[in-house]
C-alpha cells in the first residue's frame, strides 16, 4: 500500500502533471467561454421574441388584422399590407421562379465551361453581396421611371424577383446536382436530347430540393423593407390593391411606419405587425423544412 | 471509347425544342449580368449628373451634408462617418461572438450538438433588419441609456450592437468553414510538439485559418456597411461627423430612405444625391466583397 501512496504524491508533485490538469481548468474555461458566446446571441433572439411578443399583446386580435391602418393606434390594422405582401409574394414568385430555375439549368445542363459562363457565375456570386437598398435604387430608375411601371405592386415584385434571383439560382443549383449523373445519362442513352431528359428526368427528381430554396427565399422577400421603400412604396392606403398597377404598401413598411412615429402606442401596432411578419416567415420556413425532409426521405430510396 | 460516342451523339442535328430551350435557357442566365449592367448604369448616370453639379472635391472633403436645407453642403464624410461608426461597433460585437461560435462549433461540438445549433444561430440572419430596428429602438437603447451616460434616444451604438448580432452567424459560419478546412497534420504538428489542445487552437490552428476568418470578417463589414433599417429607425437620421457613439447619426443607407420616404420628384439634385450616395455604397461593398472573396479562394486551394 504505502509504495503506492507514495508513487501517488510524487505524481501529484510532478510539475509537469500538475500544468497539465493546470491546462485542462483552462481548456475548459475556455469551451464554456466559446459556448457561452454561442448561446448569448441566441439568448438575445430569444429576448427579442418574447420583447415583441408581450408588446403586441394588447394590440393582436382579429380587429388588427381586418382594419385598416388609422390614426388612432387602437384602431389601426394591417389588412392593406398584409394584401399587398400577399400580392408581392405571389408575383415576385412569378417572376423569379421561371428566371431563376432557368438560369440554374443552364447554368448545371446547358453551359460549357468558358469565359461568358464564369462571367456569369462571378456576378451571380456579386449581386449577392449587393446591399438590398441599391436594387430599391435600380427598380426606382428601371422599373419606376423607365419602363413607366409607376410606384406600383408589379414595379415592388420586378425589384424583389431582381433581389432574389441570386439565391434562388445558388440553391436550385445545388438541388439539380443532387440528381446523380447515371440518370442523366441512361436518359441519353435511351435516345433522348438534353430537353427531354431535363423535362422528364432531372426536374421532377429535383422539383422538392428547387422549391425548398424558392420557399426560403421568398421567406426572405417578404421581410425586406428597404428596397420598397426606396422604389417609393407608400406607407399610408386606404384602399386594397386591385392589379398589378396598383399603388400597394406592405407589411415590412406598414411596422416601420409605425416604429417610426413619436407616439409609444403606435409601437405596440408595430409590435403587433412584427408578429404576423414573423409568424408568415416561420410557416414559410416550416413548409421549406418538411419539404426538406420529404426530399431526404425519397433520396434514400 | 464510350466518351467519343456521346461526342458523336451531340454532333447529330438538334431538335427544334432543344434549340429553343438552350437559348431561353440562357436568356435566363443572362438576367443577371443585365442586373449587374443596369446597376452600374444607373448608378454611374445620374451620378455623372450629380457631379455635374456638385464638384467632386466638395463632395469629399466637406465635412457637412445638408442637401435637404436651405444651405446645401454635399460632403459624404459626416454620412461616411457615421456608417463606419456604426460598421466598426458591429464588428467589435460580431467578431469576438462569432468566432468564439465558430471554434466552440468546430474544435469542441459533438455532431449532434453541432446540427441543432448551427441552424438555430442562421435563424439571426434571416430576421427582418425592420424586425431588428424596432428591438434596437425601443429595447436595447432604453436599456443602454441606464448604463451609458448622456447617451441619446437616437445614436450610434445600439443600432450597431444589434447590427453585430445579427451578422454574428456571417462571421461564424464562414470562419468555421476556415477552421474545419485547417489540415489535420497541422493539429498533429501542434500536439506532438507537445502543446495541449487549446493552445493548439489557439497558436496553430486559428493563424492558420486567417485568410478564412479575414474573409468572413470583411463579409460582415460589407454587410454591416449596406445594412439599412436598423440604422434608419434607431441611429437618428442627423448626418453629423462624428465618432461619438452615444449622439444621432446618419448613414449613407439611412440617408437614401429619408429622401425615398419624401416624394422627391425624379430630376432634382436631391434626387440625384441618392444615386451619388448609392454609387459610393455600391463601390465600397463591391471592393470588400472582391476582397473576400478572393480570400476564400485562397482558404479552398489551400485545403485542397
Amino acid at each position: 500500500m504505502t509504495p503506492l501512496l507514495e508513487d501517488d504524491i510524487n505524481l501529484i508533485e510532478d510539475p509537469d502533471l500538475v500544468a497539465r490538469s493546470l491546462d485542462e481548468r483552462i481548456e475548459t474555461a475556455f469551451k464554456a467561454i466559446c459556448f457561452l458566446a454561442l448561446l448569448l446571441p441566441l439568448m438575445l433572439l430569444a429576448v427579442l421574441f418574447g420583447d415583441v411578443m408581450l408588446d403586441a399583446i394588447p394590440r393582436l386580435s382579429l380587429d388588427f388584422i381586418r382594419n385598416f391602418p388609422s390614426r388612432l393606434p387602437i384602431r389601426a390594422g394591417i389588412l392593406p399590407a398584409l394584401v399587398g405582401s400577399a400580392w408581392l409574394m405571389v408575383l415576385t414568385a412569378a417572376i423569379a421562379i421561371p428566371l431563376g430555375v432557368g438560369a440554374a439549368l443552364y447554368l448545371e445542363e446547358y453551359a460549357r465551361p468558358g469565359t461568358l459562363t464564369s462571367i456569369i457565375e462571378i456576378n451571380i456570386g456579386n449581386l449577392a453581396g449587393v446591399p438590398s437598398i441599391i436594387y430599391g435604387l435600380l427598380g426606382l430608375e428601371l422599373f419606376v421611371r423607365v419602363m413607366q411601371m409607376g410606384r406600383s405592386l408589379l414595379a415592388g415584385a420586378a425589384t424583389l424577383a431582381l433581389l432574389v434571383l441570386p439565391v434562388v439560382i445558388m440553391s436550385s443549383r445545388e438541388a439539380l446536382r443532387t440528381v446523380p449523373n447515371p440518370l442523366r445519362e441512361a436518359a441519353w442513352g435511351l435516345g433522348a436530347d438534353r430537353w427531354q431528359t431535363l423535362r422528364r428526368v432531372i426536374l421532377p427528381m429535383s422539383v422538392p430540393g428547387i422549391l425548398t430554396g424558392i420557399i426560403l427565399s421568398l421567406a426572405r422577400a417578404i421581410g425586406e423593407t428597404a428596397p420598397l421603400i426606396a422604389l417609393g412604396a407608400i406607407t399610408y392606403i386606404d384602399y386594397l390593391p386591385d392589379s398589378v398597377r396598383s399603388k400597394f404598401t406592405a407589411l415590412p413598411i406598414q411596422i416601420f411606419n409605425w416604429v417610426s412615429r413619436p407616439d409609444p402606442e403606435f409601437h405596440l401596432n408595430a409590435a403587433a405587425g412584427i408578429v404576423v411578419l414573423l409568424a408568415l416567415m416561420l410557416s414559410m420556413n416550416g413548409i421549406a423544412i418538411w419539404l426538406r425532409i420529404r426530399l431526404q426521405k425519397r433520396a434514400n430510396w | 471509347m464510350e466518351r467519343s460516342q456521346f461526342e458523336t451523339s451531340l454532333s447529330v442535328p438538334q431538335a427544334p425544342s432543344e434549340r429553343a430551350a438552350h437559348v431561353i435557357l440562357f436568356i435566363c442566365g443572362f438576367v443577371s449580368v443585365l442586373t449587374t449592367i443596369g446597376i452600374v448604369l444607373i448608378l454611374a448616370w445620374e451620378s455623372f449628373q450629380f457631379f455635374q453639379v456638385v464638384p467632386l472635391r466638395d463632395f469629399l472633403f466637406d465635412t457637412q451634408w445638408t442637401p435637404l436645407f436651405s444651405e446645401k453642403h454635399f460632403g459624404i464624410a459626416a454620412l461616411l462617418s457615421g456608417t463606419l461608426l456604426t460598421t466598426v461597433i458591429a464588428i467589435l460585437v460580431a467578431l469576438p461572438l462569432g468566432l468564439s461560435a465558430a471554434v466552440f462549433l468546430s474544435e469542441f461540438a459533438h455532431e449532434k450538438v453541432r446540427r441543432v445549433l448551427k441552424p438555430a444561430l442562421e435563424v439571426l440572419a434571416g430576421i427582418p433588419t425592420v424586425v431588428y430596428g424596432y428591438f434596437a429602438l425601443t429595447f436595447v437603447t432604453p436599456i443602454l441609456q441606464k448604463i451609458v451616460p448622456n447617451l441619446s434616444g437616437f445614436n450610434a451604438l445600439s443600432p450597431g450592437i444589434v447590427m453585430g448580432v445579427m451578422i454574428v452567424p456571417i462571421i461564424a459560419s464562414l470562419s468555421e468553414d476556415a477552421i474545419y478546412s485547417v489540415p489535420r497534420s497541422i493539429r498533429e504538428g501542434g500536439w506532438a510538439l507537445g502543446s495541449a489542445r487549446l493552445a493548439t487552437i489557439i497558436r496553430v490552428v486559428i493563424p492558420s485559418a486567417y485568410s478564412g476568418i479575414a474573409a468572413s470578417v470583411i463579409l460582415g463589414f460589407s454587410r454591416a456597411i449596406g445594412e439599412t433599417m436598423i440604422v434608419t429607425i434607431a441611429a437618428g437620421l442627423q448626418p453629423r461627423l462624428t465618432f461619438d457613439p452615444r449622439v444621432p447619426i446618419e448613414t449613407m443607407t439611412a440617408y437614401i430612405v429619408q429622401v425615398s420616404m419624401g416624394d422627391t420628384p425624379s430630376g432634382t439634385l436631391e434626387y440625384k444625391t441618392i444615386f451619388a450616395v448609392g454609387m459610393a455604397l455600391f463601390l465600397l461593398t463591391l471592393v470588400l466583397n472582391l476582397i473576400s472573396f478572393a480570400l476564400r479562394r485562397r482558404v479552398m486551394k489551400g485545403s485542397g
